[in-house]
């Protein structure tokens, strides 16, 4: 008889595992991505409205910056745009925007029409180094550190509340933060 | 408007299912004929309710109504028609959506297939996948409701994700669904026997060709998965052993062990509390695989978005679901006796090593992919677990299952002698052993130590599936679908163990230094170097080369392998060029200069990729066959069982 309650003793367990799997699961509307920890991935693409130069992660090697995945057929980064531009006005640190699958010709009018909240642009119509960044769908923000390595990562709009709560502590515990 | 209306056909589905679930399990249970009368109108209205509201939601997508939220999200103005309806389980909530309308599918043909079965009987397999079907409509109402608003209205769609603007990956959810929520029936069945608290061979019969066809469509959705993850991602690997991956696999491996054990209780009335604890296994671990996948307690390459709400949501189904089910068999399953005995070599006890095998490696597969949670819950930090593991101890379940496989189908049930199947055993795998290094020594040159067992393995799986039904089509015998599917399924494992251990083992790699116009040989191909060209980065230098590839004089593809040095880090990066040609992927890597014009080149052939994921289609369509068996239709049972054979009997 007993035989019989073993696999009921071990769904409980594996419930127990489930429960604590989720007390632990990050915030709301986030996937950690596997990223975090590792030196953030190697690309080089040209940048946008001046495809002879070529934008590449070793740029910004020393410096804290947010990479940015968006496009102009994204209405959620529309709806973070004023957010982004608040964090340009900031001046906490740069925003490399990765123009993920999209038109030059749209990608600049956006810009210039919405203002520009980044320092530099990079195109990538292949969507390979979204690839490689684990991107799912935009936007997803990436926080960098001095070092390379992915601090942090935005699944959706970057608002406020994650930048005041998740990235601006981050930034000023470091001493290399400017 | 038609957003609402799908909304409200969603509610009405969800109290419909309530009637469902309530009438199937309580009508029997109190022997109301009137309220079991009422179940069939109830899985009707349900499936009508549930295809109005995916109707409604397919139309607000291909009328590009941008005001819903879950359309905004997913769709585009300028996506095309196909990715537009596709588009619909793009998303986590239409994924659900399309969960709810292929177990009412599968419900509809239940209660059609079932209306010959006895009535009681019935009636509860209906009401507990009324109870499944109830848990995930309010699973998907209370919080994953796809027919929400946005005010305002978007202007434009946030596009379908471009990684799933892929014909292969836009049909691999509703076949791997499918296959999911396939299990549904066998554990609907299951659980209605034991809340009979009865299970002869019958019951196995009936719930034969419905877990057989769950598991060929979920065996399609993960080839087609795994076909999509090598070409699109362009990492080279056709299997990553990802939780998403792996979320697949288990049920599948379960869904294999559960279909050879219903084999045994199908014609020998034994292992009957095991089928049962299988059928509930496979289940939840396809519902597992649904929670792993939602709620974002593991992390994966192709995650869908994650909410800790909705994780405990499923994890409280989860608890009334299987927790319910395991109960009942607590208290049911004591009760089952197999009277009936059988020798060690008889087909039954092979089948036994079959089914621990097989339940080894789903729970080898099962601990790696928990591992990381586990050690994490415990405080432990985080924990990555990949190939490294998962090779080697899939293996040690894996080889024990193939060697003995060809044994298994040439055993008699019941007596442990081989007797005259001893000289066809014994041929085939003289033969298999031949060929099989023939093929490691003679074509491919040696390789892994491995190599000649997993392709003897192989072979022998394949000669010694097709012995028996070559000899019944000489002697011009008829071959039962069964036993048809079941030699195809074989077949089509035998070559995936071929397909899997030539990857594994014979991916030629040759390290050759080539000067302009130098030209190797590698397997049966000429790569010809055609020289290196620097090209700037603002970062980097790159040389990039251009290698042109030929078979026989006639060319396949240019291939355009680069290497990069990283200004700052001061990094060599090498960015391979890859090109699949006849199940051959072709590999070439830049190495480094040698002086006065000449390159070292790296360059790798990886044969049979293709015949992996067509192995995989092969075992599926076995699958298939077998479970159309004429055995299986009720009203043809008793013809069938009269006509049945002694020995060989379909085992799959």
């Amino acid at each position: 008889m007993t035989r019989f309650l073993v696999p009921l003793a071990a769904f409980g367990l594996l419930v127990v595992v489930l429960a604590i799997g989720i007390r632990h699961a990050p915030e709301k509307g986030v996937i950690a991505s596997p990223l975090i920890g590792r030196p953030a991935p190697q690309f080089s693409l040209p940048e946008l409205g001046n495809s002879a130069r070529l934008v590449s992660s070793g740029d910004f090697k020393g410096k804290w910056y947010l990479f940015n995945v968006w496009g102009t057929w994204c209405s959620e980064c529309r709806a973070e745009h004023e957010m982004l531009l608040e964090v340009r006005r900031s001046a906490v640190l740069p925003l490399v925007g990765l123009d993920w699958k999209d038109d030059d010709g749209e990608a600049s009018t956006w810009l210039t029409q919405l203002g520009n909240p980044y320092a530099v642009v990079a195109v990538d119509h292949s969507g390979r180094t979204a690839i490689d960044w684990g991107v799912y769908a935009a936007p997803e923000t990436f926080l960098v550190d001095p070092r390379g390595i992915v601090v942090y990562k935005v699944t959706g709009a970057l608002t406020r509340e994650v930048w005041t709560r998740d990235i601006l502590p981050r930034v000023s515990a470091s001493p290399s933060g400017s | 408007m038609l957003p609402e209306l799908g909304h409200f056909a969603l509610i009405l589905a969800l109290l419909l299912a309530a009637l469902q679930a309530f009438f199937g399990i309580a009508g029997p249970m109190f022997a109301r004929e009137r309220w079991s009368a009422a179940v069939v109108p109830a899985v009707a209205g349900q499936f009508v309710m549930v295809a109005t509201a995916v109707g409604c939601l397919v139309a607000s997508f291909v009328g590009e109504d941008f005001s819903v939220r879950y359309v905004a999200e997913n769709s585009n103005s300028a996506l095309p028609l196909f990715y537009r309806v596709t588009a619909l389980w793009g998303a986590h909530e239409g994924s659900l959506l399309l969960w709810i309308l292929l177990l009412a599918a599968w419900t509809v043909a239940v209660t059609i297939g079932a209306a010959r079965l006895p009535r009681r009987f019935a009636t509860r397999v209906l009401g507990v996948l009324g109870v499944v079907s109830f848990g995930f409509l309010l699973f998907t109402l209370a919080t994953s409701d796809p027919f929400l608003r946005l005010d305002p209205p978007a202007a434009d769609g946030n596009d379908l994700n471009p990684i799933l603007q892929d014909p292969a990956l836009a049909v691999h959810p509703p076949i791997l669904y499918t296959g999911y929520v396939g299990f549904a029936v066998a554990f609907a069945f299951a659980c209605a026997a034991m809340l009979e608290g009865r299970l002869d061979q019958e019951w196995a019969r009936w719930t034969r060709p419905w877990t057989t066809a769950a598991w060929a469509f979920l065996g399609c959705g993960i080839a087609l998965g795994s076909f999509w993850a090598y070409y699109e991602l362009g990492w080279g690997g056709y299997w990553f052993w990802d939780p998403v991956e792996n979320a697949s696999f288990m049920p599948w491996l379960a869904g294999t062990a559960l279909v050879h054990s219903l084999a045994v209780t199908d014609k020998r009335g034994l292992f009957k509390s095991w089928t049962l604890l299988l059928a509930i296994v496979a289940f939840s671990l396809s519902m597992l695989g649904t929670f792993l996948v939602r709620s974002g307690v593991l992390v994966s390459v192709h995650s869908f978005a994650a909410d800790p709400a909705r994780g405990i949501f499923i994890l409280a189904f989860l608890v009334v679901m299987i927790g319910g089910a395991l109960t009942l068999y607590a208290w049911r399953a004591p009760l089952l006796k197999s009277t009936a005995g059988f020798e060690l070599g008889a087909r039954e006890s092979f089948l036994l090593f079959n089914n621990i095998l097989l339940v080894i490696a789903a729970a080898t597969v099962f601990a790696g992919t928990l591992a990381p949670l586990i050690s994490d819950s415990l405080g432990l930090g985080t924990l990555s677990v990949g190939p490294p593991y998962f090779n080697p101890s899939f293996m040690v379940s894996m080889l024990p299952l193939l060697a003995l496989l060809s044994l298994g189908i040439h055993a008699g049930w019941k007596r442990g002698r081989l007797g005259t199947k001893q000289r066809v055993l014994l041929t085939t795998l003289v033969v298999a052993a031949v060929l099989a290094n023939g093929l490691v020594f003679g074509v491919y040159s040696g390789g892994h130590v491995l190599a000649p067992i997993g392709m003897t393995l192989g072979i022998w799986i394949i000669l010694a599936s097709l012995a028996d039904p070559l000899d019944r089509w000489r002697r011009r015998l008829s071959v039962p679908r069964g036993v048809l599917g079941m030699t195809i399924a074989h077949t089509g494992l035998g070559l995936a163990v071929i397909a899997l251990t030539t990857v594994q083992s014979f991916t030629v790699e040759r390290d050759v230094a080539l000067a302009n116009g130098g030209t190797v040989k590698v397997g049966n191909y000429d790569f010809r170097f055609e020289g290196v060209a620097a090209i700037e980065g603002p970062n980097y230098d790159a040389i990039g080369a251009t290698v042109a590839v030929s078979r026989n004089g006639a060319p396949v593809v240019i291939l355009k392998p680069q290497k990069r040095q990283y200004w700052v880090q001061h990094q060599a990066i090498t960015q391979t060029s890859i090109h699949i040609d006849r199940g051959n992927n072709l590999l070439v890597a830049l190495g480094d200069d040698l002086g006065a014009g000449r390159w070292s080149v790296r360059i790798q052939i990886r044969p049979l990729v293709s015949l992996i994921w067509l192995a995989a289609l092969i075992m599926a369509l076995g699958g298939a066959v077998a479970a159309s068996d004429r055995r299986y239709r009720p009203g043809l049972t008793a013809q069938a069982a009269a006509v049945g054979t002694p020995a060989g009997e379909p085992a799959a």
